[in-house]
């Protein structure tokens, strides 16, 4: 998990990727608790960037319900990285007991296994440059 | 000629002939004899081998009995990959039956997930199905269903019912008449020989000129590695449900034929075997 942390939080300066039109401040001040997206929100993209060599991607991640909200909620991820690794990572950072689940959804509609990469995910999910994460304590979607 | 309909069910029914033993170390009270069974290609290993569980349990001790988990030939088997995936991708080419190594202890962390109860199967199940459907549809058809719909594919599954779980799954299939196809084919790429767990990226079933794209299309863009070149040797097999399909087959068909019941075409690439 260390090698996460370094890298973590991201801040302002990834300003390097000129290609993905939107540039957003960084989310760094905590921003209200899940905001309810529509239901159309996040569908595949269409093309995909020449961002392929880029190691990490970026990931927004957005609490569910009660669950504790991150105060930066925009991490640069490595593509490796598993959404079984993510899970560690949070529930390390929100200080949950180890006994506490943690559920990571994709699109507001399903749970990627444990094993599955991040790259991958973001490569089939992702849009805007970004790939959004919902994350819960209890399972939010069926 | 065939109708295309017998293919879903000679998928459906492909059945793989196992036999399990226990490993060598499991401490028993005496001789546990090796246990045979058919394996259903599109399940998964702990949906199927309750039977097994129970005949391994007979000869040992109940404090030595934890989590069961499979391996082959040093391999642990990941039970959240359809039987059908995990025997092309690592015993393609050998002898039958499959000889699966049966364990109680030393559960490897590393490999694989736990699988606590059935319920975690269908969950995993009920992902993959709805990731699919957002690759394929946007998400529209599988949430345009109902509960019960999405419990009678689990269903279907689970007690091997074909027409159960085609009545449903059908409409997963369905595109509309004025596209070719699906908005991106659901398809995961594995091999044996790297370190990442698979392939998947966004795939189209046509062309930009109207032209459908083929597995080879697939594999040419994705997996290129993976491609005989027009005067090499062949160094690779590409297998679904133990079969190498043409690499002209339309990508379309074989996402509305061959995928399994998770709705992802699992195809395994593997070295050619040298005899």
């Amino acid at each position: 998990m260390a090698e996460v942390e370094k890298q973590l939080p991201l801040s302002p300066q990834d300003g390097s990727r000129g290609e993905c039109g939107e540039e957003r401040p960084n989310g760094g001040t905590a921003v209200g608790v899940a905001e309810p997206a529509p239901p159309s929100a996040g569908s595949p993209v269409t093309e995909e960037p020449a961002e392929d060599t880029k190691k990490k991607i970026d990931v927004l991640l957005k609490a569910v319900g009660d669950t504790p909200i991150m105060k930066n909620k925009k991490w640069a991820v490595e593509r490796t990285r598993t959404i079984q690794g993510l899970i560690d990572f949070i529930k390390k950072f929100l200080k949950l007991v180890a006994s506490e689940q943690l559920f990571i959804y994709v699109n507001q509609s399903f749970a990627p296994s444990p094993d599955q990469e991040v790259g991958t995910l973001y490569e089939c999910f992702g849009s805007d440059g970004k790939l959004v994460l919902h994350y819960c304590k209890s399972q939010a979607w069926g | 000629m065939t109708d295309d309909k017998d293919v879903l069910r000679d998928v459906w029914f492909g059945r793989i002939p196992t036999c399990f033993m226990l490993y060598q170390d499991e401490i028993t009270e005496r001789e546990a004899e090796p246990y045979y069974l058919l394996l259903p290609r599109i399940s998964y290993l702990t949906l199927v081998t309750d039977k097994v569980k129970k005949h391994f349990q007979k000869v040992m001790r109940q404090e030595d009995v934890t989590e069961i988990w499979f391996e082959y030939e040093g391999t642990p088997l990941k039970w959240h990959f359809p039987i059908g995936l995990l025997f092309d991708l690592h015993a393609s080419n050998t002898a039958l039956p499959w000889n699966i190594t049966v364990h109680f202890k030393n559960f490897p962390e590393k490999d694989l997930l736990h699988c606590p109860s059935k319920d975690v199967i269908e969950a995993h199940f009920m992902a993959c199905v709805k990731e699919a459907d957002a690759l394929k549809h946007k998400s529209q058809v599988i949430n345009e269903m109902q509960k019960k719909d999405h419990k009678q594919l689990w269903m279907g599954l689970q007690n091997d019912k074909f027409d159960q779980f085609w009545a449903i799954n059908r409409k997963l299939m369905e595109y509309p008449p004025e596209d070719s196809g699906f908005r991106y084919i659901p398809f995961r790429i594995y091999q044996v020989t790297t370190e990442r767990p698979f392939i998947q990226k966004l795939f189209r079933p046509v062309a930009a000129n109207g032209q459908l794209n083929t597995l080879g299309d697939l594999l040419k863009e994705v997996c290129p590695a993976a491609i005989t070149p027009e005067d090499g040797e062949k160094k690779n097999q590409v297998m679904v449900h133990g079969i190498e399909p043409m690499l002209e087959t339309p990508i379309q068909w074989l996402s509305e034929h061959m995928s399994y019941p998770d709705n992802f075409l699992h195809i395994s690439i593997i070295p050619q075997p040298t005899d």
